[in-house]
């Protein structure tokens, strides 16, 4: 009997996997409202900064609140793997004799469906907050659906580097924030677009490109980086 | 048949003789005697190319028609900006072979780099803001170029800072390779998608080099310069890669031989 009839087939290991971190999260449903209160603690802070000008607040928005999603979402990549370090059961995973590519994208799942998903769920009231035209509110959503999941997918890979340190969270953002320049250039850069009327769609289906690619080869670098941290 | 076979013999040497050089080359004594023989020669090769490009460069070539003497700090900005990218592939070339094959020497050679890159990386960008002062009346510009190169600069920091906070260096060189190898991937997207912002946001009528033809005179001292460069990124990163062996290899047999032949 291989290993794999043993513990099940990759689907099954998969979900099992995704459920359980989203259990997890639940049961620590307070640990679940950091980033949320984060995002909104910080966007709250840009119109107290600059002041309540709403044309000033319109131009800004979506670099705003962009730039809050990138810090809320460092901010909980650094839970991604930590538990499952420090009490052992990522090496228990890397033994189980499951690819830990599959692994790696389980966990990026149920992290960005945790952290991720809410922050895109409230992003429409940051944009009444900021003053962002009504017309682009849509498109500033659609780019958070499409650009949160890569943050997490490349985060992942600098989470997988720095998870064997002490005080990791300070390299991390360190890591991972210039790896994260071309989806700010780009959703913001569509959220201004459909501000000004101009066509949009382009930017999406740099998005949507960008969010493949992630998804193919972010999970094999996350768990090349995981195993060399584990080694 | 007889010539078929020796063909076939000098071929298997030479393969023989490559395949005992890179072996060689993994072997730190054998590597640490061969650098420490090469070095005088990269440095030697460096300053004489330098003294030749700056003089040509800085004495010899025109003051430019339109931005006069000024100009001539591309003989120092303009290789420094292209080994700052030159030094970042050839880190994650070294960290690929590294991760691949195991091999200690590469994952010195790849760590070695990036304080050099790094280096290079800030003189441009010290260079061209200084270039920019003159010729576009402010010190900094969100220019495309500009901003990839300081892009360039947090990716090489995070290099350094990942393989500096591991404590295990062969550990922290594997995941600094590894970090490397995602930047390479990414920087041409990252490159591209500056460059694109920069045209979206401000029409950008600043352009560094013009598109108009060099004169002869004022480009040859920069390829020259260009070629010296490079020279002084193998001398230092031997020299760096050397120091770095010896300190990990300091309770090794060949070190303390080393010590004991230097102190008789």
């Amino acid at each position: 009997m291989t290993i794999e009839q043993q513990s099940g087939s990759m689907g099954s290991a998969f979900f099992a996997l995704l459920r359980r971190d989203l259990l997890l999260a639940f049961r620590r449903r307070t640990e679940m409202l950091f980033p949320i209160v984060f995002l909104l603690v910080v966007v709250s802070l840009f119109p107290l900064g600059i002041g309540p000008g709403p044309q000033l607040l319109a131009r800004i928005a979506p670099g705003v609140i962009w730039i809050a999603a990138l810090l809320a979402t460092v901010i909980s990549l650094d839970g991604l793997f930590r538990s499952d370090y420090e009490d052992g059961t990522l090496e228990q995973f890397v033994l189980s004799g499951h690819p830990l590519t599959l692994i790696s994208l389980a966990k990026i799942v149920a992290h960005w469906l945790v952290a991720g998903l809410p922050l895109v769920l409230l992003s429409p009231l940051l944009a009444i907050w900021m003053n962002l035209p009504i017309e682009s509110l849509g498109v500033m959503v659609l780019t958070l659906l499409l650009g949160t999941p890569i943050l997490s997918l490349i985060g992942s890979i600098g989470v997988g580097l720095t998870i064997s340190l002490k005080r990791g969270g300070q390299l991390l953002s360190l890591l991972v924030f210039p790896l994260y320049v071309p989806i700010l250039i780009i959703a913001t850069a569509a959220v201004m677009a459909a501000s000004d009327g101009l066509p949009y769609t382009a930017f999406l289906g740099l998005l949507v490109a960008g969010l493949i690619t992630s998804v193919t080869l972010a999970p094999f670098a996350a768990a090349a980086a995981l195993k060399i941290s584990l080694s | 048949m007889n010539t078929n076979v020796t063909t076939m013999n000098k071929e298997k040497a030479r393969k023989n003789w490559l395949v005992m050089f890179i072996h060689k080359m993994g072997s730190p004594p054998w590597f640490y005697n061969f650098a420490g023989k090469l070095i005088p020669w990269l440095w030697a090769i460096f300053i004489g190319l330098t003294v030749w490009g700056l003089y040509l460069g800085l004495f010899k070539a025109p003051a430019d028609y339109q931005q006069g003497e000024s100009f001539r700090i591309m003989y120092l900005h303009v290789p420094a900006a292209w080994m700052s990218m030159m030094i970042y592939t050839s880190m994650a070339i070294m960290g690929f072979i590294a991760l691949v094959w195991r091999i200690r020497i590469m994952e010195i050679l790849a760590m070695c780099s990036a304080p050099v890159g790094a280096a290079f990386t800030i003189i441009a960008l010290a260079s061209g803001s200084l270039w920019g002062r003159p010729t576009w009346g402010t010190y900094w510009v969100w220019d495309a170029r500009l901003t990839s190169e300081l892009v360039l600069l947090f990716l090489y920091l995070g290099v350094i800072g990942l393989y500096n906070s591991i404590d295990e260096p062969r550990k922290a060189a594997r995941a600094a390779c590894l970090l490397a190898m995602v930047g390479a991937v990414n920087l041409p997207i990252i490159h591209y998608s500056v460059k694109w912002w920069n045209t979206l946001h401000q029409g950008s009528s600043i352009s560094v080099t013009g598109g108009s033809n060099i004169d002869p005179s004022m480009l040859w001292p920069l390829l020259i310069m260009a070629v010296a460069v490079k020279f002084y990124y193998g001398a230092n990163l031997l020299t760096r890669a050397r120091v770095k062996l010896l300190e990990q290899d300091k309770r090794k047999g060949w070190v303390k031989n080393l010590v004991k032949e230097h102190k008789s």
